[in-house]
């Protein structure tokens, strides 16, 4: 992998809008049943504008920037050898529906051990009147010729 | 709601089958084969398809969000990867996550998460701190 990737910054993503149904199908996915999750009333009574993502929904908007990080010219990344080391969100507050995000990458970390290569990369996600959301930091590593 | 350390919050089993894995598959875009197709999955060295490791964080924490009542309330959620969940297609898979107070303080309270799959634990470092306010 390319050591200079270190320190990159992305351009930010095309603006994603969060869809009610959108989230109805993600909480389904990972079994979140909580009423905020699918019911607009639900939310409203718990003082949200509209339904509210589960806590990993995040990744849909974070893929965009991990999709740009993989294609990158000059990384040198394998996409047949990258597993998903660890993964974190930092929160300002929850997603709705109605929500348009978009995320800008950074590259945080790179470093190599036992032959892998381990990328770290932070993508902070804000609105549309720019407010911070959540912040979604991936280590992938990308695993060397075994 | 918080009573001390070491209690456990929540527990809660998932049983996953393959048309799971189909149904994150779509509803987060990730459509990796290895995820689907045993044949793919075998030719990089495992055993056969795998759950999305997004999958199992995701499912995780949601004992502890019903326990909440509000995952607005979750200041950060993290994990590592560090087992693979292999999802027979006439079996699945049974996760069992155990939810218990990992720290407190009269602002939040972190609770870690023991994610466990045919006897193994599947993740490392899941922790969600979660707002007290």
């Amino acid at each position: 992998m390319n050591p200079e990737l270190q320190g990159r910054v992305f351009a930010p993503t095309a603006p994603y809008l969060v869809g009610r149904e959108k989230i109805r199908e993600f909480s389904r996915a990972v079994f979140a049943t909580s009423p905020l999750n699918h019911d607009p009333d639900a939310a409203r009574a718990a003082g949200y504008d509209d339904v509210v993502a589960p806590p990993t929904f995040p990744i849909v908007i974070q893929e965009a920037t991990l999709a740009q990080l993989l294609a990158e010219a000059d990384a040198g990344i394998d996409f047949t050898r990258v597993v998903h080391g660890d993964q974190r969100f930092s929160y300002t507050r929850a997603i709705v529906a109605g929500d348009e995000l978009t995320a800008t990458l950074a590259v945080t970390g790179i470093k190599s051990l036992g032959g892998h290569s381990m990328v770290t990369s932070q993508s902070t996600i804000v609105d549309a009147s720019g407010e911070h959301v959540v912040t979604a930091i991936s280590t992938l590593v990308v695993r060397g010729d075994e | 709601m918080i009573a001390e350390i070491g209690e456990i919050v929540a527990e809660k089993t998932f049983t996953l089958g393959r048309d799971s894995l189909v149904r994150y598959a779509g509803a987060s875009g990730d459509f990796n084969p290895i995820h689907y197709r045993d044949d793919v999955a075998q030719s990089v060295g495992l055993p056969g398809v795998l759950a999305h490791g997004m999958l199992t964080m995701g499912f995780a924490v949601q004992p502890v969000v019903d326990w909440i009542g509000d995952s607005g309330k979750i200041l950060d959620y993290q994990v590592r990867f560090t087992r693979p969940v292999v999802v027979d297609a006439a079996d699945g898979a049974v996760v069992t996550v155990v939810a218990k107070v990992g720290a407190l303080t009269d602002a939040e309270v972190r609770i870690d998460l023991t994610v466990t799959f045919a006897d193994q634990t599947v993740l490392g470092k899941a922790q969600a701190r979660v707002s007290l306010a």
